[in-house]
């Protein structure tokens, strides 16, 4: 006899245990799904931990990994706090890389790196939120269901950044050699314009990474001290409630949508300026890393706590940079996204015990439950 | 002579090519219909394809016997390996009351072509092997060389004619049945339906189970018919799972409708966009000739579509099922 009731309150020391436990317990079943496929449990992860967080390469390939999950977890944790589900994290993410990008081939290399890097975060912040606010405003004046539109917009922004590459004319696209025109690729970035990075010993903290965790305590401060964030809130948990207080759920709508492209965005800017230094339209380049989708995970492990949300990127980049550098014959491919979506189910039925609370008992006991506690309690068995 | 000339023609071709691409994402559009219609959002479509594709290639390659049986059991373990994958998304968004945009997302990460799919087509040893059987075309009521429909219709392979059979299971399922009845209540107001003595529980599960069977089935399309073989990566279904999605809206979750979106959202993103290019046609401008354009529209189309219904009207008779999305939770309503 299993019942499921609600928590009047959510203890915070839950809320911090659960997702740990969470972690921990599908490591073990992940021991199980290795060793049954006749892998060392122990060996694979010791090789995993060691490639993803021991030495300066190890880390400069983990932080490389999670910069992009960084602003992506982050522009997913400002939406679905107002139980606005942006996922278009992926799109926002392209037209952020394409404007970034566009910013620096426009501007030319005889600026300074500072007016290189504000400017193309400029443009590409403001790229991404036009482009989440696409789906916002239809959201706040058609009612649509941004889930949808968002998930749409993002092919229609991966189509649009392969058709500047590949099959047009564009600004974007390097037509200087025989060989660029025969094999397309985008004008890459003057030495001068790479972003500069941040090197502790053999360390290296890219700017972007750098960024995106000033763009958390930003949003830190956003949620917990202003007016702003308290009306997020409100609005997120009861739409009804705000409008009888006379928040203007549409305004904040559009403003969070903004915010939300604008953070994805500069994920964009930071991997052609970190990383890459050309705008990558291949199917193996942006289109083919899922840093959007993956983003949106980050953002749900984490619980949509900016720094909660950054700790647990460095972990999702680690992991994937290790299975990168692992692949072989006794670590196969696909492990690790196995491994990710595990992680993934763990948490999200970890979920159900911090917002519920799960009794063993008889029925007597369970009307001597519903006394004590208000909410009445379901029966899951008959 | 004229006969033969027509059914060679280049519209005949793609219309040919349209239906073949359209099956596997009107067989994943059915599954992700019935659970739609049930109130849970898969979003996992394109996982749940991409683990039937490797384990139906898996079984064809494995399974002795006459090829017709062989197909048979290939495809019904490809459903099987659908089923398992939604039984995933099912128990923590029925059961747990998980997010279903981030379990759905989750399961296409876990199944997806960086995930399960890869390391069991590489584990099992698929990489580029030669397929041992696949779908041949069958001429169904010796009309193949009926101008035009022939070609487009009855010249096809088995799973073509499956899925048009299914379409008007699922239509008269929907429609006719108490059963179908008792799942769009659900879908609709679950408190209504729990009221009435139908188990909301049972009725989610059975049918997001179905849809990943059916995203399967979908999925096995690829490996067995359109492009026999498994080769590692995304790039194997190609994003038929988020058009199938984008179809069950754009059909306004109509299964009838379905069929015929299909085929539309798979001329764009199959045959057409090759053939475009290789003719030269001056009169269209360029850029709505490029095959970017092209793949983009069935997104484009469908969020007008998403515009379209949720006016005040088209929302009563056109929407989405009420209770989408939303877990149903019997002492919170």
């Amino acid at each position: 006899m299993i019942r499921i009731e609600r928590r009047l309150e959510q203890p915070l020391w839950l809320s911090v245990a659960v997702p740990f436990a969470a972690v921990g317990f599908s490591f073990l079943v992940m021991a199980a799904v290795l060793a049954i496929t006749g892998h060392s449990p122990i060996d694979t992860y010791r090789r995993l931990f060691d490639a993803a967080f021991i030495g300066p390469a190890a880390w400069t390939a983990t932080l490389q990994s999670a910069t992009p999950l960084l602003f992506t977890g982050l522009a997913a944790s400002v939406a679905f706090r107002m139980k606005l589900y942006n996922i278009g994290a992926e799109g926002q993410l392209y037209i952020g890389a394409i404007c970034g990008a566009g910013a620096a081939i426009w501007l030319g290399p005889h600026h300074g790196i500072l007016l290189t890097v504000v400017f193309m975060c400029a443009c590409a912040a403001g790229g991404g939120a036009l482009w989440a606010l696409i789906a916002g405003a239809l959201k706040a004046f058609a009612r649509t269901s941004e889930i949808l539109t968002t998930l749409m917009l993002n092919y229609v922004a991966g189509q649009l950044l392969t058709y500047l590459i590949f099959d047009s004319a564009s600004p974007w696209r390097d037509v200087s050699t025989v060989q660029a025109r025969t094999f397309p690729q985008a004008i890459p970035l003057a030495d001068g314009q790479f972003w500069p990075a941040w090197t502790p010993g053999d360390y290296v903290i890219p700017l972007g990474f750098l960024i995106a965790i000033g763009v958390a305590v930003g949003l830190t401060f956003l949620f917990r001290s202003t007016r702003f964030g308290v009306e997020m809130n409100v609005i997120g948990d009861s739409p009804r409630a705000a409008r009888y207080a006379g928040m203007r759920t549409r305004r904040k709508i559009l403003a969070v949508m903004g915010l939300s492209g604008a953070v994805a965005g500069l994920g964009g800017a930071s991997q052609v300026g970190d990383f890459t230094h050309v705008l990558d339209a291949s199917p193996q380049g942006l289109q083919g890393a899922n840093y959007g989708y993956t983003g949106i995970v980050v953002a749900a492990l984490g619980r949509y706590n900016p720094f909660a949300v950054c700790l647990v990127g460095v972990l999702i980049g680690g992991l994937q940079n290790a299975g990168l550098f692992l692949q072989g014959p006794d670590f196969p491919s696909g492990l690790v996204g196995v491994m990710q979506g595990i992680i993934l189910f763990c948490t999200l039925g970890g979920e159900l015990l911090i917002r519920y609370r799960v009794r063993f008992g008889s029925p007597a006991r369970a009307v001597a439950a519903v006394d004590e506690a208000p909410p009445a309690s379901s029966e899951i068995a008959p | 002579m004229i006969l033969a000339d027509v059914n060679n023609s280049f519209l005949v071709i793609v219309l040919a090519q349209a239906v073949l691409y359209g099956t596997p994402i009107l067989f994943a559009a059915l599954g992700e219909l019935l659970a739609e219609r049930s109130g849970v959002l898969n979003l996992g479509v394109e996982g749940m394809m991409l683990v039937g594709a490797v384990m139906g290639f898996w079984a064809s390659q494995r399974c002795p016997g006459p090829t017709a049986l062989v197909l048979f059991l290939a495809v019904l373990t490809a459903a099987f390996a659908g089923l398992a994958m939604a039984a995933i998304h099912a128990f923590l968004c029925v059961s747990l009351r998980a997010n279903q945009i981030v379990s759905g997302l989750a399961l296409t990460i876990f199944a997806g072509g960086l995930g399960l799919s890869a390391y069991l087509g590489n584990n099992l040893g698929l990489a580029d092997v030669p397929p041992a059987h696949q779908f041949s075309n069958i001429d169904l009521f010796g009309l193949a060389d009926v101008p035009v429909l022939g070609p487009v219709l009855f010249h096809q392979s088995a799973l073509v004619y499956a899925s048009i059979v299914l379409t008007g299971v699922v239509a008269f399922y929907l429609a006719r049945t108490r059963w179908g009845l008792n799942v769009r209540a659900v879908g609709e107001s679950p408190d209504a339906a729990d009221t009435m003595g139908i188990s909301v529980t049972h009725c989610r599960y059975a049918h997001v189970l179905v849809g990943g069977a059916l995203a399967g089935v979908a999925g096995s399309c690829f490996t067995l018919s359109i492009t026999p073989g498994w080769t590692s990566g995304d790039s194997l279904v190609g994003g038929a799972g988020w058009i199938a999605v984008a179809l069950v809206i754009f059909s306004f979750w109509r299964p009838e409708l379905c069929l015929f979106g299909a085929w539309l959202f798979g001329g764009l993103s199959g045959g057409l966009p090759a053939a475009i290019q290789a003719r030269d046609y001056k009169v269209i401008p360029m850029f709505f000739r490029t095959p970017e354009f092209l793949n983009a529209l069935p997104y484009i189309a469908t969020i007008v579509v998403l515009v379209v219904i949720a006016t005040g009207w088209a929302k009563r008779r056109l929407g989405a099922p009420a209770a989408l999305g939303v877990p149903y939770v019997r002492e919170e309503r």
